[in-house]
């Protein structure tokens, strides 16, 4: 959370995003997001000037990126040594094929509830999506983000040619970071529609009683 | 139960004195080859001084990308500069030739350079991009005398820990540690893409870091004090910008 809002408030000071290696206001931008800026230099719709709050949201950015990369290295190492992510987050063999995803959307949209085996289990679609939270969207914006850094990539300048470029870099980490709001968006609404203190406890705690004893 | 609850008590009573131990051993370790930023304190100082330590581990000496002379943008954006001073247009009038470079501080011969005198020492060129941290960024060729230069002729003392350095207005200043101040790329800019720099990108005389970010370049430089510390400077937090809310360390 702390990521997307000092993330968004960086943004604010230049709400114009580019592709390649260089952009800036007297360069054509890839798109621009319809907000105000908080620097009189950027050229906006609108007749005023927010306030700056680079500084700390920067130290802020940082601070919390280095908190999120510690604790994913820690949960990353334990989800392989434990064989969580082989046990409980790849998806069965038999749930490889486009027919079961079909069902599973169906019954998503057919709201229809549940069966009790999914109490203690992901289905295919969880499974997925945790995956490619956890194996592709997570990687990107950090690889994104140090691709950002002057010194990191004078270390390692692959990381951001990859990317091609400097700006490409930055605009990939913004639609990222998107796709991060709206799973966290999407896992919230599912916690809280399937039960949010059963499902917290179970997360907390890693026990789930059957919904025949929830109170 | 007894027993598991010693045996608990003895194993986490040893992590916890390793743990503090360890922590003791890595800030010592960490004082000694300089890991440490001048704005460590407070709440994100944790975090900014794990970015400044992992940077000075992981490069002292590769220098900052360089790109071909066909990605020179063609309209590179100079950001705001404060109105110029009556004293600037006055200097500017005259072609800068009375623009003076003072050198003190730390060092065997404080020095006071003219731009002449800069020009006459190795001069290189390199083209490296601008990065702001607003997000913006251009490439252009910049053309100067490295610092490392200016700083080998006032023989800089060994117990010289930072290079500080003032603009013309003196409330903006600045600060780089010696491996930033020895790095060949660390350029006193005085031309930008085969003519002589533009005032509003810095001129006559800029300090250009391409590893970290923009406003670490200090535009309008006239004073380099070389210390061994950096606490005497300002709020002591090792330049202008944290007492603004920015760190002091920009290449992240």
């Amino acid at each position: 959370m702390a990521l997307l809002i000092t993330g968004a408030l960086i943004v604010i000071s230049h709400p114009r995003f580019y592709w390649g290696e260089v952009g800036n206001v007297n360069t054509k931008p890839l798109f621009v997001i319809p907000i105000p800026s908080s620097r009189d230099t950027v050229p906006t719709s609108f007749g005023y000037v927010m306030p700056d709050e680079n500084g700390w949201s920067r130290y802020l950015h940082f601070e919390a990126a280095w908190v999120c990369v510690l604790t994913a290295l820690v949960y990353g190492i334990y989800g392989v040594v434990s064989g969580h992510f082989r046990k409980n987050l790849v998806p069965d063999r038999h749930d490889l094929n486009w027919r079961a995803y079909g069902e599973r959307i169906a019954q998503y949209l057919r709201r229809r509830p549940p069966d009790r085996t999914e109490e203690t289990s992901y289905n295919v679609l969880q499974r997925t999506a945790y995956l490619v939270v956890i194996f592709v969207l997570f990687p990107l914006v950090i690889w994104t983000g140090l691709a950002m850094s002057p010194a990191f990539t004078a270390s390692f300048p692959l990381t951001v040619e990859l990317l091609g470029g400097r700006q490409s870099a930055r605009t990939i980490h913004f639609l990222v970071s998107w796709l991060l709001l709206f799973f966290l968006i999407a896992h919230l609404t599912m916690v809280a529609v399937s039960g949010f203190r059963s499902r917290m406890r179970g997360m907390i705690t890693g026990t789930v009683k059957s919904s025949g004893e929830d109170p | 139960m007894n027993e598991i609850t010693r045996r608990k008590l003895i194993s986490g009573g040893v992590a916890a004195a390793a743990g503090v131990a360890g922590l003791g051993a890595a800030d010592r370790i960490a004082k000694r080859y300089g890991l440490i930023p001048p704005d460590s304190g407070g709440i994100y100082g944790p975090g900014e001084t794990l970015t400044y330590a992992c940077q000075r581990v992981l490069n002292v000496t590769r220098p900052a990308r360089e790109f071909p002379p066909s990605m020179i943008s063609r309209n590179p954006f100079a950001n705001e500069i404060a109105p110029p001073t009556a004293a600037f247009k006055q200097l500017q009038a005259g072609g800068f030739r009375d623009w003076r470079l003072v050198v003190d501080g730390t060092v065997a011969h404080p020095l006071v350079l003219s731009l002449a005198d800069l020009k006459a020492m190795p001069v290189r060129s390199q083209i490296t991009e601008v990065a702001c941290e607003e997000g913006w960024s251009y490439v252009a060729e910049w053309i100067g005398t490295p610092l490392s230069n200016v700083l080998r002729e006032a023989g800089v003392l060994p117990q010289t820990r930072y290079i500080v350095y003032h603009a013309f207005e003196k409330n903006l200043w600045g600060s780089i540690d010696m491996a930033d101040a020895w790095d060949e790329h660390t350029l006193l800019t005085m031309g930008m893409n085969d003519g002589d720099l533009p005032v509003p990108f810095g001129g006559p005389l800029r300090m250009r870091l391409p590893r970290q970010l923009g406003y670490k370049s200090l535009k309008f430089v006239t004073h380099i004090t070389a210390t061994d510390d950096i606490r005497k400077f300002g709020k002591g937090l090792g330049s202008v910008d944290p007492e603004y809310g920015y760190s002091w360390y920009a290449g992240i």
